[in-house]
């Protein structure tokens, strides 16, 4: 074996070590002692992924009829909602519903008025201390960014949402808690959030707490990386403009270099 | 430097400049046709101009974040997320300066590490090395402050450990502390001036790439036999044998940049950070930035019964804390003194195979010290921490001098041109 | 000399081409793709999709009483919309057949002629001129009055004495119901 071959193979090996301890620690146990969340079907996953405009419209749906009540979604203001596939006058009507206060006005009051696409979604709760104080002192977090924020993203998101049930026996679950298998700890604030025809889908889809934890979690992975598609489509041409271009240096690198090999 | 060079320019317009301002014979010296280099570089050389474009990229697309980036607490981490969903292409130059940062070290930490295998930093390219040493050190500072702007809840946390570490220095630690934050604990003042000291930093760091250049300039480049080029047989010109190697290099690097930049732009980050700082909730496990992880583990592998600190006069004012910190530090200050830790006669390592077996172990005691940094302080990796600790300074102050005194390396070839007409050959 | 009397010339000039040939294509795919690269760099300066989506502002025009002004914001800048009464709307006619600085008709300033919609910044040097809110003054010609430097606007927003320019500008504007415009 030549010395370009074995500099090749050790530079191989090189990057296997590497690759492979970056794995090994990262793998085994998530946080506090909960299992890896099984891994789950996603539409938005793998190099041509996309978001299923119809999950995320349902997930939306529950959002707003289950999570709203408690969560806010600060990042998101209606007109975004044109990345699920809503229409302009859609985005105007559900904007209409909501009352966003505004001013001050010419009086120096502060006024409310029907929410316009530039406004931001509602909040349930005008701070966080606020939040807190009706939550048993525990604000629940933004949603937003949550697919993003949570080891295990997507996958973590739906086991939490379908890993509600009894404790097993030895574990004590204290007052004000809820037992949740994926839960880091295992015992979580929130109540369960979903139940089986919750919400009714206008899609005539059958709302059981699997479809909405996976339409959910779709429109969550939308609410943390709207640019999803556009950021894996761009990949793809600049991939391949790489590869072709860097093939052509390759050449010219070898023309070139001939006279002295 | 200063002489008018004798080469003629036919262009009647590069003739004008060149008479007022000698940049096109200084280019052609520096670069071009009259700057000779080793004909046996291998893609280990690769590494320098690499780090010279990520430092470029990473200018370019800092500038154009700060011009949508409001540094202040109640604003930071919103306007970060305007900048990912509401600024044309806001995400992508966001993405490339964060993974560009993993690249930025990924690039620099190969270069370090090919200098250590083939004794570039042996006579008389001395303070090309230590230059390069502060280059790291400036690239440390700035990539910690940079990491702080987001305002996850990993920058708030970072920013808290670390700034708490320089309490440890006995007497005036307490006071110097207050003074990097500007108040009682990391909070706006602290966040603003981080700012302005990440915007600060690249610049100092592009004055010190160009006295580490010119220091290159002086001998030219080391190669991979180690013996210096003695004639006009042994070079050729950069021109355009390493300009179009270079180019080929940063195609080639490109792909696994964008990569990840396309495809997995989180990978080298930390869930925690897209949570805004508070202050009044700590993260289960505080880990900085991959690039950080040895030095943490280093750090923290003096716990309150390790060392002898216990037992010696210093006892009285040195804490475990402070032996950590010191630690910390002198772990990468030692590496100035790496030209004369280095005792052999033999540059390269390719002639030095314990040496070069202490290399490779060295190598792998840098990584599994990253591994231990990445992990929660308990159990048996506190053990494997003080271990690769331990091993880590034996190998710098024990190791490298004893076995580069010690071994008889084998006869390096009488000069590059030999070496490559024996690989021809072979 | 003959090209083709030394074969082996003739190859070394075919694989003279095919190196120009690989040398011009990788510079000009470079090129492309510098190009393409310094685009998002460039576009990211300009407005960002929240910007844009104040770019326009609906206003309700129930609440305007005949002979009243309100005045919005739009795009960072004040508009008035004035409900005219029909003898300001007269006067603005008669200005028609007077020399105007700017000559402008007043049909050519509005839809609807009882509805002025125009930008209230004075042409001049930028200040809002008076005349908007009641009990404001008017100017000599009963529209608006800019006080920095004495500028008049006519029931049309023409300007008729003083240093400005130009008549106060009229947004692109539409009405998407009889009670309600649309501004930008």
């Amino acid at each position: 074996m030549n010395t370009h071959m074995k500099t090749l193979v050790k530079t191989f090996a090189l990057a296997l070590v590497c690759g492979s301890l970056t794995l090994a620690t990262g793998t085994a146990n998530a946080a506090g002692g909960a299992p890896k969340p099984p891994k789950q079907e996603w539409s938005f996953n793998g190099m041509f992924g996309t978001f299923d405009r119809a999950a995320a419209q349902r997930g939306f749906q529950v959002y707003r009829e289950v999570c709203a009540g408690c969560h806010s979604l600060r990042q998101i203001d209606f007109r975004h909602l044109a990345g699920i596939g809503y229409s302009e006058a859609q985005i105007k009507a559900f904007a209409k519903e909501a009352e966003v206060t505004d001013g001050p006005n010419d009086e120096g009051e502060m006024f409310t008025r029907s929410g316009i696409p530039a406004d931001a979604l509602p909040k349930p709760f005008a701070n966080d201390k606020a939040a807190a104080a009706a939550n048993s002192g525990k604000a629940p977090p933004d949603l937003s960014l949550m697919v993003k924020a949570r080891l295990g993203g997507p996958d973590y998101l739906y086991a939490l949402l379908t890993g509600y049930g009894a404790a097993p026996a030895g574990v004590d679950v204290p007052e004000g808690g809820n037992y949740n298998k994926y839960f880091p700890g295992h015992v979580i604030a929130m109540a369960p959030p979903l139940s089986d025809d919750g919400v009714e889908y206008q899609d005539g889809t059958k709302a059981s707490v699997a479809q909405m934890a996976h339409d959910v979690t779709t429109f969550l992975a939308w609410t943390a990386e709207p640019e999803l598609e556009a950021r894996k489509s761009m990949g793809l041409k600049v991939l391949i403009f790489l590869i072709i271009l860097t093939g052509l240096l390759f050449r010219v690198k070898k023309v070139i270099w001939k006279d002295v090999h | 430097m200063s002489s008018h060079s004798s080469r003629e320019f036919s262009n009647p317009l590069v003739k004008w400049i060149e008479y007022r301002l000698p940049v096109f014979s200084f280019l052609d010296d520096s670069l071009g046709g009259n700057y000779p280099t080793p004909k046996n570089l291998n893609y280990w050389w690769n590494f320098g101009s690499l780090a010279g474009i990520v430092l470029g990229i990473m200018l370019v697309t800092g500038i154009v974040l700060a011009m949508h980036y409001t540094a202040h607490v109640d604003y930071a981490f919103d306007s970060v997320e305007r900048i990912m969903r509401d600024v044309n292409y806001g995400w992508l130059i966001r993405y490339i300066h964060m993974n560009g940062a993993s690249m930025f070290f990924i690039v620099v930490y190969i270069h370090m590490f090919r200098g250590l295998y083939y004794g570039s930093y042996q006579a008389p390219r001395e303070l090309l090395w230590m230059i390069g040493v502060f280059i790291l050190l400036a690239m440390m500072a700035t990539a910690f402050m940079g990491y702080v702007l987001p305002w996850g809840q990993m920058s708030f946390w970072g920013a808290t450990v670390i700034t708490n570490l320089f309490s440890a220095i006995p007497w005036v630690g307490d006071a110097i502390v207050t003074l990097l934050w500007g108040g009682f604990s990391v909070d706006n003042p602290t966040l603003n001036r981080f700012f302005s000291l990440h915007y600060l930093m690249p610049f100092v760091i592009v004055g010190l790439v160009v006295v580490h250049i010119w220091a290159l300039h002086v001998h030219k480049s080391n190669n991979p036999i180690g013996i210096d080029a003695k004639t006009d047989q042994d070079t050729i010109p950069f021109h355009p044998y390493y300009t179009v190697k270079d180019l080929y290099g940063l195609g080639v690097f490109m792909i696994f940049f964008m990569f990840f930049v396309f495809y997995a732009p989180n990978f080298f980050g930390e869930p925690d950070n897209y949570i805004e700082a508070n202050p009044l909730v700590t993260p289960p496990h505080i880990v900085p930035e991959w690039y950080f992880l040895p030095y943490y583990a280093i750090l923290r592998a003096f716990t309150g019964d390790f060392f002898l600190y216990a037992y010696t006069p210093l006892a009285w004012i040195m804490t475990a804390k402070l032996a950590g910190v010191l630690a910390m530090f002198a772990s990468i200050l030692l590496l100035l003194a790496m030209p004369w830790l280095d005792g052999s006669k033999v540059k390269s390592s390719k002639f030095r195979p314990l040496y070069a077996m202490f290399f490779w172990l060295f190598f792998l005691d840098c990584i599994i010290l990253g591994v231990v940094g990445g992990k929660p302080a308990e159990g048996v990796w506190i053990y494997i921490g003080q271990a690769s600790t331990t091993y880590y300074f034996a190998h710098l102050l024990v190791i490298v001098p004893l076995v580069s005194r010690l071994e008889r390396p084998k006869a390096p070839p009488e000069s590059i041109s030999a070496a490559v007409t024996a690989k021809g050959q072979g | 000399m003959s090209d083709t009397a030394n074969p082996a010339q003739g190859a070394e000039i075919d694989e003279k081409t095919r190196r120009d040939f690989l040398f011009t294509t990788t510079g000009a795919v470079g090129a492309v793709g510098a190009a393409i690269a310094a685009w998002p760099f460039i576009d990211q300066m300009n407005p960002a999709a929240d910007t844009l989506a104040l770019s326009s502002t609906e206003v309700d025009l129930a609440p305007i009483a005949e002979g009243q002004s309100i005045t919005v914001v739009w795009r960072g800048k004040p508009v008035f919309i004035r409900h005219r009464t029909a003898a300001e709307i007269a006067d603005a006619k008669e200005g028609d057949k007077q020399a105007l600085p700017d000559p402008e008709s007043d049909e050519a300033r509005v839809k609807k002629p009882e509805w002025l919609v125009m930008v209230g910044v004075c042409t001049h040097l930028g200040c809002i001129p008076l005349g908007n809110k009641s009990g404001e003054a008017k100017g000599e010609f009963g529209g608006w009055f800019c006080p920095c430097h004495g500028s008049h606007y006519d029931t049309s927003g023409r300007i008729r004495k003083g240093p400005a320019p130009k008549n106060l500008p009229v947004p692109e504007y539409a009405f998407i119901s009889d009670s309600r415009v649309k501004i930008g």
